[in-house]
């Protein structure tokens, strides 16, 4: 009987070795633990505001209920699921392993972030028991300074807190990776996926100081009366939208550029192939963190900037579909006369090209000012960052979970079942928001609760999509669940990928490697060119 | 030799690699704080755009030679502890001791003047939303010149008391003979965090108290 070798799972068993412990793989488990339940969280209230549009009427809930519904969906969605899930959870698992480390460069620091995290989710789910906040996930003034009537000022306080467990996290990473690579590992010699955490830890470090100020001043306003954002005393309410977009758009690709990450790494350990065009495919992660600063006004196009300035974000928002597609390409490229294995972690790879293509394409529609204006807070817009955000963000999430579960728990799940969820997770979600890019150019404003008959078969499709795709997102916990426990083992490598997260057990041992690799060959070194 | 070289932390393997991690960590945070107070000296300058008239009203009434003298204060703390941390590099652990208590009773003078300031504005009546008693017509455009004011220099006064608890920590470990020619990393950043907190008054003092005051 094969026995167990120690392993940073079996280093301690109490609650409190959990708490309090150093290593990175084992703050990745406590973040995904905590994620999952924030996801499940955002998720409810995303139930609900299906539930209330299966009908054109307002029957489940007041108007007011249903924005405090999709606001609190999208607070705990943006800050607390689509930013910190894939860099807390798999980078802070895969990081240091990739690179041959023992651990994050600040360990403690890792731990307090989390702290952080948990602590900014106490805030924002107290504001929820407390009744809510009715100003939507952008909190935009004056309407969040002066006129709602609800608890702004604490949902503001758990969104700053949280942003600060971002930044750490950015900041942990860029050291540890400018510190910590293993002999040999050089810059060009780094996983895809390394890179995408290098891209979207500048993001995070550079955007997310400016909304805690932001969102500071905001509070302020709020609480004194006086501010710089109140029009009635002088103050620029625009200056508000440009601050926040400041973060908010680089956050998107807070969002994307993990994901990108992540899928690389599926689609070659898939194909059993290099990836084409590495270097390309690491200027242009670089490429979209950095032109993704420079595109914020795009959501401004009628809010009342000038039209000159209008223009020129226009085209910068052209220009970063640019490394976007490049990405794309390489991917096509790679795949092209490939070997493919079509496993689960696979099927959510192709997933989130195509998601991400439609999600990419649809941008373009938006960032042309003139179609924008038709388009602007319609529910074309609201299909268009789902398809982003949930197609790109959740699809390469769980695709990633899959692929990298053996390592992480030592366990195989049940083939079958994580196909048939990852299918009918694609299939649920082009049903839901499929027919939103429908009823948004149809002209459906987003964040009504009721809406005009005609648009009533459109929402039917999208609510019963949103049923699939609930069941798509329960079959996982399920089944990865019951792999812990009777899954067969995994062994160091079940895919037979490369790198050299791959090189140690699974579980990994609690420093990662019995000797620190050293690295003599780029990476995906597969057979196949 | 009282002290020996001590083992590195748990990632590292030694503690050539840890100072830099300590550094690099350092520096980008400094860049964080930088965009931090970004956000304000923004603000700062669009309402200036907005408002230049309420604005130059407003600079009239923050106190010059007050302020003169916090950035003389802060200047000197700046160099006394950019001092320590050469006294540290030529082996005299005490003498970095002695200056960095210095610097932070520096730290607590600038406290104390800008708390002086604070009060006198509080008599004055220019505190928006506590207490403002200004009128005429650049008064509500006034009182955005008093907010940006009044967080900028609160957000500065917070990073300048984190900064002297820091300097005693420093100093403690630097009487206990903690840091060696070769090791100092953390003297090195607690002094590089000071210098920037010295940096962003370089900007408050002019934008908040010269300009305007032809």
């Amino acid at each position: 009987m094969h026995r167990a070798e120690p392993s940073y799972l079996t280093e301690g068993s109490t609650l409190a070795s959990w708490l309090t412990t150093h290593d990175h793989k084992r703050i990745a488990i406590l973040y995904a633990v905590a994620i999952t339940f924030f996801f499940f969280l955002g998720g409810i209230a995303a139930a609900l505001i299906r539930l209330e549009l299966a009908t054109p009427h307002g029957d489940l809930m007041s108007a007011d209920t249903y924005n405090k519904t999709f606001t609190f969906h999208g607070v705990v969605m943006v800050w607390f699921f689509l930013i910190p899930s894939i860099p807390n959870t798999l980078g802070n698992f895969l990081l240091p392993l990739m690179i041959g480390a023992r651990d994050v460069a600040f360990p403690r620091l890792n731990l307090f972030s989390w702290y952080l995290y948990l602590l900014g989710g106490l805030f924002t789910v107290t504001c929820l028991l407390l009744g809510g906040v009715d100003t939507g996930w952008t909190f935009y003034t004056p309407f969040s300074t002066l006129f709602s009537n609800t608890h702004v000022v604490l949902a503001v306080v758990g969104v700053f807190i949280v942003g600060f467990s971002s930044i750490l996290t950015g900041l942990n990473f860029i050291v540890t990776i400018h510190t910590l690579r293993t002999k040999g590992m050089t810059w060009f010699r780094l996983p895809l996926f390394v890179w995408s955490m290098y891209g979207v830890s500048l993001v995070m470090m550079l955007a997310t100081p400016v909304l805690a100020m932001t969102l500071s001043l905001l509070a302020i306003e709020r609480l004194t009366g006086v501010g710089i954002f109140d029009p009635s005393l002088g103050g620029d309410p625009l200056l508000f939208q440009h601050f926040f977009w400041f973060y908010s758009h680089p956050a998107v690709y807070i969002m994307v550029l993990p994901s990108m990450g992540v899928v690389s790494e599926l689609i070659t350990a898939s194909v059993r192939r290099k990836i084409f065009g590495y270097r390309f495919m690491v200027y242009s992660i670089i490429g979209i963190a950095v032109v993704g600063f420079l595109v914020w006004g795009h959501h401004m196009f009628v809010a009342g900037q000038s039209m000159y300035a209008s223009i020129v974000f226009s085209i910068l928002s052209f220009i970063i579909a640019v490394p976007s597609a490049i990405k794309v390409f390489n991917w096509t490229a790679t795949l092209y006369k490939g070997d493919i294995t079509f496993g689960a972690p696979m099927i959510y790879a192709l997933g989130f090209v195509g998601l991400f293509m439609l999600g990419g394409l649809t941008g373009l529609f938006l960032a042309a000012t003139a179609l924008d204006v038709n388009l602007t807070d319609t529910y074309f817009v609201v299909a268009h960052f789902h398809y982003i955000m949930v197609g790109g963000a959740v699809m390469a999430y769980l695709g990633g979970i899959h692929f990298w579960w053996p390592k992480i728990t030592g366990r195989l799940y049940s083939e079958g079942w994580a196909r048939f969820a990852a299918i009918l997770m694609f299939l649920g979600f082009n049903l839901t928001f499929f027919p939103q890019f429908l009823a948004g150019a149809e002209g459906m404003p987003r964040r009504y609760y009721r809406y005009p008959d005609e648009y009533a078969l459109l929402n039917v499709l999208s609510s019963a999509g949103a049923v699939l795709l609930a069941a798509s997102y329960l079959l996982p916990v399920g089944y990865l669940l019951w792999s812990l426990r009777f899954g067969e083992r995994a062994g160091p490598d079940p895919w037979g990928a490369k790198g050299l997260e791959w090189e140690t057990a699974s579980p990994p041992p609690p420093h990662n490697f019995e000797r620190p690799p050293v690295v003599t060959d780029g990476p995906y070194a597969y057979v196949h060119p | 030799m009282s002290a020996t070289m001590p083992e590195p932390a748990q990632p590292f393997d030694d503690l050539a690699q840890q100072h830099e991690a300590a550094q690099l960590g350092m520096w980008a945070f400094l860049a964080t704080e930088i965009l931090f107070f970004g956000v304000l000296f923004t603000g700062y300058t669009v309402m200036r755009v907005l408002w230049p008239d309420a604005f130059v009203a407003g600079s009239r009434h923050t106190d010059l030679p007050l302020g003169a003298i916090e950035t003389g204060v802060l200047l000197t703390s700046s160099f006394t502890a950019a001092w320590a941390l050469q006294a540290v590099k030529r082996s005299r652990p005490r003498e970095a001791g002695w200056l960095l208590l210095f610097t932070a009773t520096m730290g607590v003078a600038f406290l104390g003047i800008h708390g002086a300031e604070y009060r006198h504005d509080d008599l004055a009546g220019v505190i928006p939303g506590i207490r403002y008693d200004e009128v005429g017509d650049d008064a509500p455009h006034e009182a955005l010149f008093f907010v940006l004011y009044y967080v900028t220099t609160g957000f500065h006064a917070l990073h300048v008391l984190i900064g002297v608890g820091l300097l005693c920590v420093l100093a403690r470990l630097a009487f206990r003979g903690d840091f060696l020619p070769g090791n100092h990393a953390p003297l090195e950043v607690g002094t590089l965090y000071w210098h920037l907190v010295d940096i962003v008054w370089i900007f408050v003092f002019p934008l908040y108290y010269q300009v305007g005051r032809a």
